[in-house]
């Protein structure tokens, strides 16, 4: 089992210019075999650029790159074989229908899949005989989705799949994404949509300014496991002035007027406190009570704006 | 079934690069051939401008055109007749091949294949089909409407035959590599027509398909013989014209070696060009 040894994909020191812009700083990368790996970042951050080299359509300007085993730069037709790719923008396939468009991939690939099984994972198959320039512009994403997988790759590259699906067409999508990952399939997804990336992938990396500023498990990126919960409620009247019960963890209080914020690595501990402290109080309910983790987009804007402070406070901008 | 079929896949990956089961030129040709002949007739475009214009110009020119050209006694319209198969050439293997592929070029269509394990050359080999199967479509029915209508007599012996088949084939291949070749002048898709059908035109005035190429301003005879349209044409006058003409060809013969050795040169010199500009992995626009 030597093939399955190999890590689909290992990236060190990756970097790209173009003339004097630098679009990609040294990126690593590790993806492991049959996960499904995000790469987030704001536009222009070098993310397609990276994809694109890792697809062995983009030359690098420096740096390892091994994608199942083989530079992409190789181009070898046996490593095309094995990778499938949904590019960022929508194909456009001139006078032909959308099963043509399909059984004319199947044929370039050693194992396809059967075009009618393609067909049905995309939900096109009641638009098999239409031509392709007659879809909308979801439907047209799905057909390049369809392109990308119709070779049943080990490793799929999927640039912004969901753009412009409307929200049921988004989660169709979703299903097919986690079909191939309970196949064993490893996917790398590019996308906006942060909440897609959480319900799809077990590990990110985020790419600001053509540089990794955190990578590694969804529910830890940007120290998210460490940081503190917070539990917040406002003082009714029964509880005004009364002194705040001693809190389980090293919890930190804040107090706007009759809110009250606690922060605290053990939330539940905390809860059960305050709700006792309140049944002596002679009430059972805290108002608005809160309970609030970071979520991945707060995680993710607090990366992006202190990695753009620290650009532009440093000499290299 | 299923149990089988990753069986065989897992067979498939053991054998070192998997190479033995990809689909080589020839299946990966075939169905890039099925949708290149698919597309070159389902599309109105291609199949007006491309295929029934030439067409369209014989029946008008061909309506129109009388006389003898000055110093024979060949009808004008036959000399025409000769000169519209070049312009038709032209036409397929140049025009309509050029603007398929800056349209591929612009929708993705060549970026996409290029993802895809299909070797490269099955991608020229569709192109060779198309261009061929409409080259020679073209051919027969100019040949055909030139014969039927205005009395084009057919080539009288065996050696004619062999030369219209030559000039046709050297002609074709000339002009489908200096398409490939020139469809990295073309910026989009939406010029493409813009940039192609003036060239096209041009050579179709300055090398004698509507005018006796001998009544044609020195200059533009020297221009013209640059260019293969003008040699394509002087090929087809030898075929379908008596030898009595060649008084008032530039050379006072049909210069057949000459012509076959300018398609030829056309043809290498396309074809390197061809292979230096072509890009697999022009990036569409720059992104991030």
């Amino acid at each position: 089992m030597v093939v399955g040894a190999v890590q689909p994909i290992t990236v060190r020191g990756l970097t790209k210019h173009y003339g004097n812009h630098q679009a990609v700083r040294g990126i690593d990368l590790d993806v492991h075999k049959g996960e499904v790996f995000a790469l987030l970042g704001p536009n222009g951050a070098g993310k397609t650029t990276t994809v694109e080299i890792l697809e062995g359509i983009r030359n690098r300007s420096a740096g390892d790159v091994q994608v199942l085993g083989s530079d992409p730069a190789q181009d070898r037709r046996s490593w095309r074989a094995r990778i499938g790719v949904v590019p960022q923008s929508t194909g456009v396939y001139l006078d032909l229908t959308v099963g043509e468009v399909i059984g004319h991939f199947a044929a370039f690939y050693p194992a396809p899949l059967p075009v009618a099984q393609v067909l049905d994972m995309v939900g096109l198959t009641e638009q098999r005989k239409k031509q392709t320039v007659a879809l909308s512009g979801g439907q047209q994403r799905r057909l390049d989705v369809a392109v990308g997988v119709i070779g049943d790759p080990e490793l799929i590259f999927l640039d912004e799949p969901t753009t412009g699906l409307d929200p049921v067409a988004r989660r169709e999508a979703w299903d097919l994404v986690r079909y191939f990952a309970d196949r064993g399939k490893t996917t790398v997804l590019t996308t906006h949509y942060l909440e897609e990336a959480e319900a799809l992938a077990q590990r990110a990396a985020i790419i600001v300014d053509g540089r990794v500023v955190e990578s590694g498990a969804m529910h830890e990126l940007g120290g998210r496991a460490d940081t503190p919960t917070t539990v917040s409620f406002l003082r009714s009247p029964a509880l005004d002035g009364r002194e705040l019960p001693p809190l389980p963890g090293s919890s930190a209080v804040e107090t706007h007027g009759a809110s009250v914020s606690v922060l605290t690595p053990t939330p539940c501990a905390v809860i059960r406190a305050l709700l006792r402290w309140a049944e002596t109080a002679g009430t059972t309910e805290l108002p608005e009570l809160r309970v609030h983790q970071p979520t991945l987009e707060e995680v993710y804007l607090d990366l992006i704006r202190r990695n753009r402070q620290t650009a532009s406070t440093g000499s290299t901008s | 079934m299923t149990a089988t079929r990753s069986a065989e896949r897992t067979a498939a990956a053991a054998v070192p690069g998997g190479q033995a089961r990809l689909p080589g030129l020839w299946r990966a040709g075939a169905a890039r051939s099925s949708v290149e002949l698919k597309a070159f007739f389902r599309n109105k475009q291609s199949l007006v401008f491309t295929l029934m214009f030439p067409v369209l110009l014989l029946l008008i020119f061909g309506s129109i055109f009388s006389g003898t050209v000055k110093g024979t006694q060949t009808d004008v319209k036959q000399v025409f007749m000769a000169g519209i198969i070049a312009a038709g050439v032209m036409s397929t293997a140049f025009s309509g091949l050029a603007i398929s592929i800056a349209l591929e070029r612009d929708s993705g269509m060549i970026r996409r294949i290029g993802l895809t394990p299909m070797p490269k050359s099955a991608y020229f080999a569709g192109k060779l089909v198309r261009v061929v199967v409409t080259t020679v479509l073209e051919t027969v029915l100019l040949i055909g409407i030139a014969v039927v209508l205005f009395h084009l007599p057919m080539p009288s012996t065996g050696q004619r035959w062999l030369t219209l088949g030559w000039d046709l084939g050297l002609g074709t291949v000339a002009c489908a590599l200096a398409a490939i070749a020139y469809t990295a002048l073309i910026p989009n898709g939406r010029s493409a027509a813009a940039v192609v059908t003036p060239v096209f035109m041009a050579l179709q005035f300055i090398s004698g398909v509507f005018f006796p190429f001998n009544e044609l301003p020195r200059w533009m005879q020297s221009t013209a013989a640059l260019f293969p349209v003008k040699w394509m044409a002087q090929g087809f006058r030898s075929v379908f014209l008596p030898d009595s003409f060649t008084v008032v060809e530039p050379a006072g013969h049909w210069e057949l070696s000459r012509i076959a050795l300018v398609l030829a040169v056309w043809a290498v010199a396309g074809g390197i060009l061809a292979a230096m500009t072509f890009r697999w992995k022009s990036p569409k626009g720059q992104t991030s």
